[in-house]
């Protein structure tokens, strides 16, 4: 058998880094990776992305050696990713943080509101049910990313948790600032618009909650594999009829309906932030879906029905 | 950052991006060509005609009290039609980022309608006319370089003139700024302007005083950055150094 001889250099100054001789043909990229690492141990395979041209994409953990476009000696090109941190360890961080913060808010803990507030409690139902619906919401999303997400990628840049901490921190204690305070003004249609509100709400958790099942089901554990995710049983999930991302419909969804039920402002702006994110990130992926399957359903939009 | 010169050209040769190698000539559609032709003539024109008005207003006058007064009108129209610029990244004829020209044309919106304009009592003070100086002569550079390049007939002065001015103008015409928002800021305070109080059935507040703090403590973290990056356009153009970008 034949053994590769591997060379790897800097892709910005072309400096020889590694040289490996001895590789197998089947050996992964992973497992080049991990020699590498031997060499340059402050670069973790996490922060490696090996490419075949200096400005071209990374190569995958899986690509094989004796399946890329090159010959016995193989040269790869080296850019350091930066420090890299866990997905799970953003998630839990950055929705521990709201779920912990309204709760201050809430209690109307000292030095938020005037001392004669100290630990004072409202006198609105729906200030008691607002402080409900967002703790399990974020309650939610931790067991989630506990117990269901399945993530393809291990990590992410460690600069992305404060920046997504801030966003969502800043904008809990934005909101629970307001909906907590003592001149808070319950909606002007009453316990009509809180019961609809609630009802929208309990609802797209729900499907939320069902499409992220159906997507955890989709694939199997420990694997990457991509399919075209179809309505099951549960008719929440009737919605991937319509589009591509119906998680991100649902969470759109359950914010509206907590601005409504709390009528404030800030959720609103929260809201919009957030489904301006989600659609970018729900017309990547319906891109995606689209170039990788031809026999993607042309019905679908990405995130809102017909729309958008 | 108001002062701040964009790097992104108004359609010229010269990419915005950094990434894109300087010369490389950008494909643009005739119609497009000839718009930008036109807007940046303009511009230039009406940056011109600013310049001379305080001239004048101070050879007659000898001083810059009622300078702001007197080019108000002006002033207001050209910098509120800048709007357009950003229009012409969303389109894609300028190849700049929208987000980087938005937060540009927001900053000088922001400066003149809700600063200048709409806080009377600080529309003499001395940092007006240093920043209306600094934005003035920045803007004559900036949309003439545009348009020679456009027109493919790029004086070597003007892009010396682009690429050094910037060192002395962008620190001035953000003292120039600062100082006035300072100075803005008893009066804000008192009048409550632009602001929203509780209880209101939106359950939302808004403090145009502390809306100004944060804008005065953006400025620190953003100066630096933006200046920088000119720093190394301007190496980059004017000396062809190799610069390693950390990539983002």
């Amino acid at each position: 058998m034949k053994h590769y001889e591997v060379e790897i250099l800097d892709a910005k100054t072309r400096e020889k880094l590694c040289f490996l001789d001895k590789v197998e043909p089947q050996a992964t990229i992973a497992e080049i990776k991990t020699l590498f690492t031997k060499t340059h141990p402050q670069w973790y395979p996490a922060r490696q992305s090996l490419r075949l041209d200096p400005k071209g994409k990374s190569l995958k953990d899986e690509d094989v050696l004796q399946k890329l476009p090159v010959g016995t000696t193989a040269t790869l090109f080296f850019r350091d990713l930066g420090a890299q941190i866990s997905w799970v360890t953003v998630f839990l961080t950055e929705y521990a943080g709201p779920l912990f913060i309204y709760l201050l808010f809430y209690f109307r803990v000292p030095f938020i509101y005037g001392h004669k507030y100290d630990f004072t409690s409202s006198r609105h139902t729906v200030v008691h049910l607002a402080c409900l619906c967002h703790s399990f919401h974020y309650v939610k999303r931790l067991l989630e990313t506990l117990f269901v997400h399945r993530f393809s990628h291990g990590t992410m840049p460690l600069r992305n948790i404060f920046k997504n901490c801030t966003y969502y921190w800043g904008f809990a204690a934005w909101m629970a600032y307001y909906i907590n305070h003592p001149l808070y003004t319950p909606p002007t249609y009453g316990s009509q618009q809180v019961k609809l509100a609630l009802t929208i709400f309990v609802i797209c958790q729900l499907g939320n909650f069902s499409i992220h099942m159906a997507l955890r089901d989709l694939r199997p554990a420990g694997s990457k594999t991509r399919k075209i995710p179809y309505p099951t049983k549960n008719p929440f999930t009737w919605l991937f009829l319509l589009v591509s991302c119906p998680n991100y419909t649902y969470e759109v969804g359950s914010w509206i309906g907590f601005a409504i039920m709390t009528q404030c402002v800030p959720v609103a702006l929260f809201s919009l932030v957030g489904f301006t994110q989600m659609t970018i990130w729900a017309k990547g992926k319906h891109r995606s879906y689209l170039r990788e399957f031809r026999d993607y359903p042309p019905l679908r939009m990405p995130i809102i029905p017909f729309l958008l | 950052m108001a002062s701040s010169e964009e790097d992104g050209t108004n359609g010229s040769s010269e990419a915005g991006d950094e990434k894109e190698a300087i010369g490389k000539r950008r494909r643009l559609g005739f119609l497009a060509t000839v718009w930008l032709t036109f807007y940046n003539i303009a511009m230039t024109a009406g940056w011109l005609v600013l310049a001379i008005a305080m001239v004048r207003f101070y050879m007659e006058k000898g001083t810059h009290r009622g300078l702001y007064k007197s080019i108000q009108k002006t002033l207001k129209f050209f910098q509120t039609l800048a709007l357009l610029e950003v229009v012409h990244c969303l389109i894609g004829i300028v190849p700049t980022s929208v987000l980087v020209t938005g937060v540009q044309v927001s900053s000088r919106i922001f400066m003149v309608w809700l600063v200048t304009h709409s806080i009377k009592p600080i529309q003499n003070e001395e940092s007006v006319a240093l920043f209306l100086v600094s934005w003035t002569v920045t803007e004559i550079t900036r949309y003439s370089f545009y348009t020679f390049s456009l027109l493919d007939h790029l004086p070597h002065f003007i892009k010396w003139a682009r690429y050094n001015f910037f060192i002395i103008l962008y620190p001035v015409g953000v003292a120039g700024e600062l100082l006035t928002i300072y100075a803005a800021l008893p009066y804000v305070k008192k009048s409550g302007m632009f602001s929203v109080r509780l209880p209101n059935k939106y359950n939302v507040s808004f403090d145009y005083y502390y809306f100004l703090l944060i804008t005065m403590a953006s400025y620190i973290p953003l100066f630096p950055q933006l200046y920088f990056h000119m720093l190394r356009q301007r190496r980059k153009v004017l000396h062809g150094e190799v610069i390693v970008e950390k990539d983002d």
